[in-house]
């Protein structure tokens, strides 16, 4: 099946304010950032974690620890995938034990991919909390499973695609959503 | 890009970009042996049986550690104690652990070519854990994998194997694995344990270790395989000692950042002296450790994708 495009959703800007705006709420729910880490998931969520990081530190000065997650090993639909994902390192240099995480991905969707990273977490130790920033929420979750901090909440079809496109992974900040092409 | 076979039977099956994959994957599993909590669900509900006709410490520990750690069921099977004593068939044997429900068999078996023989007559994935004097693949890309951890590649690399290279499954498959990756490879040993043909493999033989050494980046001492030595292939293992044990002074022809290896288990002060087995240049003990790591990254190859490969 082929997709085509249907429409913008965020340009660069709108990214940049989605990712400011998501930063102040961060500080603002975890009382000054005290004890703070940020963990991406692989692969889009590694940059806007990275992003968020930074931004962290131009408003109010945080240094915040930064983590990325592979997810491969925990995944629910190994068996039944025909294609092999590759397994990538996880890479969470430090203790999360009594740590605030946040776990940062590009889209929220079925809530899979979190539940898989929520296990992944706990089996490297027992953080204080686990909290969820995502750039798109798109609704249909299958699991009970919300994030705490949204870029942007989008009303999808299942049809759809959601596609987040970021400088440091495809050359460009840009989300679009798709639909299949008729006929 | 998964593996193209359901089986790892050898190195001479493998091509480079599949060994590469082992190999990546090898690197992100080691991570998790470093861990507090050494388990992943990634294999939960698949079984692994280990099958062994020969003996073996670290090559089925290493396999059973790897499964469980994937969360994988393991069982294992020892000729020694099974219905083998009875007459059953090795084809026989392997059919039953099948219907049983075993995803993966892997096999050791004294005679060359005996995983072959079963990877044909059953569909679940067989792993070859050291066949006769032919191949011990999972071993080979153990060893690469530590050689690449620790000088960052293989190709250009001098690897020199010293020790009896004709009853060694271990040399076969490192010099057909180590020379599809593009490293040199020099082979030393008794010109009566030096089987023909090594340079059809790629390897250069020498019957003296002096010139084999100099220069290399690895040097790896195999096991004298004292059970294999029944013809009087060699006058005394003393006099191999002498002629043929890494010792400093040989480790010293050697490049000064070479890295000193041996597949286990060592008879020590015969094909290497206690000094340098233990000595800074020795990584024989994280060969054991990064054998899990490979071991583990093969299982998920074999079995975390694409069902059961049918």
């Amino acid at each position: 099946m082929t997709f085509r495009e249907k429409a913008e959703i965020l340009d660069a800007d709108g990214i940049r304010r989605a990712l400011v705006r998501v930063a102040h709420e961060v500080v603002e729910r975890n009382k000054g950032g005290e004890g703070l880490v940020l963990v991406g998931i692989r692969r889009r969520g590694v940059p806007l974690a990275a992003r968020l990081a930074s931004i962290l530190k131009e408003i109010e000065g945080l240094e915040v620890p930064l983590g990325i997650l592979d997810i491969t090993l925990y995944r629910d639909d190994l068996a039944s995938r025909r294609d092999q994902p590759t397994v990538h390192s996880t890479r969470v240099p430090f203790d999360i034990e009594g740590k605030r995480v946040v776990l940062v991905d590009d889209v929220l969707y079925t809530g899979r991919t979190v539940r898989a990273a929520l296990d992944a977490l706990m089996d490297l130790g027992r953080p204080e909390c686990i909290q969820l920033a995502v750039l798109i929420d798109r609704g249909h979750r299958e699991l009970p499973i919300r994030a705490d901090y949204v870029g942007k909440n989008l009303p999808t079809s299942r049809k759809e695609l959601v596609r987040v496109r970021l400088t440091e992974t495809d050359g460009e900040d840009r989300v679009v959503i798709e639909e299949p092409e008729a006929g | 890009m998964p593996l193209k076979s359901k089986d790892v039977l050898g190195l001479k099956e493998m091509e480079p970009s599949e060994i590469e994959l082992v190999l990546d994957t090898a690197a992100s599993m080691r991570d998790i042996l470093g861990r507090t909590i050494k388990k992943v669900p990634t294999l939960r509900g698949r079984t692994v049986v280990t099958l062994f006709y020969e003996a073996s410490t670290r090559t089925r520990a290493s396999f059973e550690l790897a499964a469980k750690y994937l969360s994988a069921d393991t069982i294992s099977v020892t000729a020694a104690t099974s219905s083998v004593q009875k007459g059953e068939t090795l084809k026989d044997t392997a059919r039953t652990l099948e219907v049983m429900g075993a995803d993966v068999v892997v096999m050791r078996h004294p005679a060359s070519g005996a995983c072959h023989f079963l990877a044909s007559r059953v569909r679940a994935s067989v792993v070859n854990g050291g066949d006769g004097t032919h191949e011990h693949p999972t071993q080979a890309l153990l060893d690469m994998f530590t050689i690449r951890r620790h000088k960052g590649r293989l190709k250009g690399l001098v690897v020199a194997i010293v020790g009896d290279i004709y009853h060694s499954r271990v040399a076969r498959s490192n010099i057909i694995g180590l020379v599809k990756m593009g490293a040199e490879v020099r082979v030393a040993g008794p010109a009566t344990l030096l089987p023909p043909c090594l340079e059809e493999l790629g390897a250069r033989a020498y019957s003296r270790v002096e010139p084999a050494l100099e220069g290399a980046d690895v040097v790896m001492a195999l096991r004298l395989q004292l059970e294999r030595q029944q013809r009087g292939l060699f006058p005394s293992t003393r006099e191999y000692a002498r002629l043929y044990g890494i010792d400093r002074n040989r480790l010293s022809l050697a490049r000064p950042d070479a890295l000193l290896m041996h597949p286990g288990p060592m008879n020590r002060g015969v094909e290497v002296c206690s000094y340098v087995a233990d000595g800074p240049a020795s990584v024989i003990e994280e060969q054991v450790t990064n054998g899990v790591a490979v071991r583990m990254a093969l299982l998920y190859l074999l079995l975390g994708g694409g069902g059961d490969g049918s």
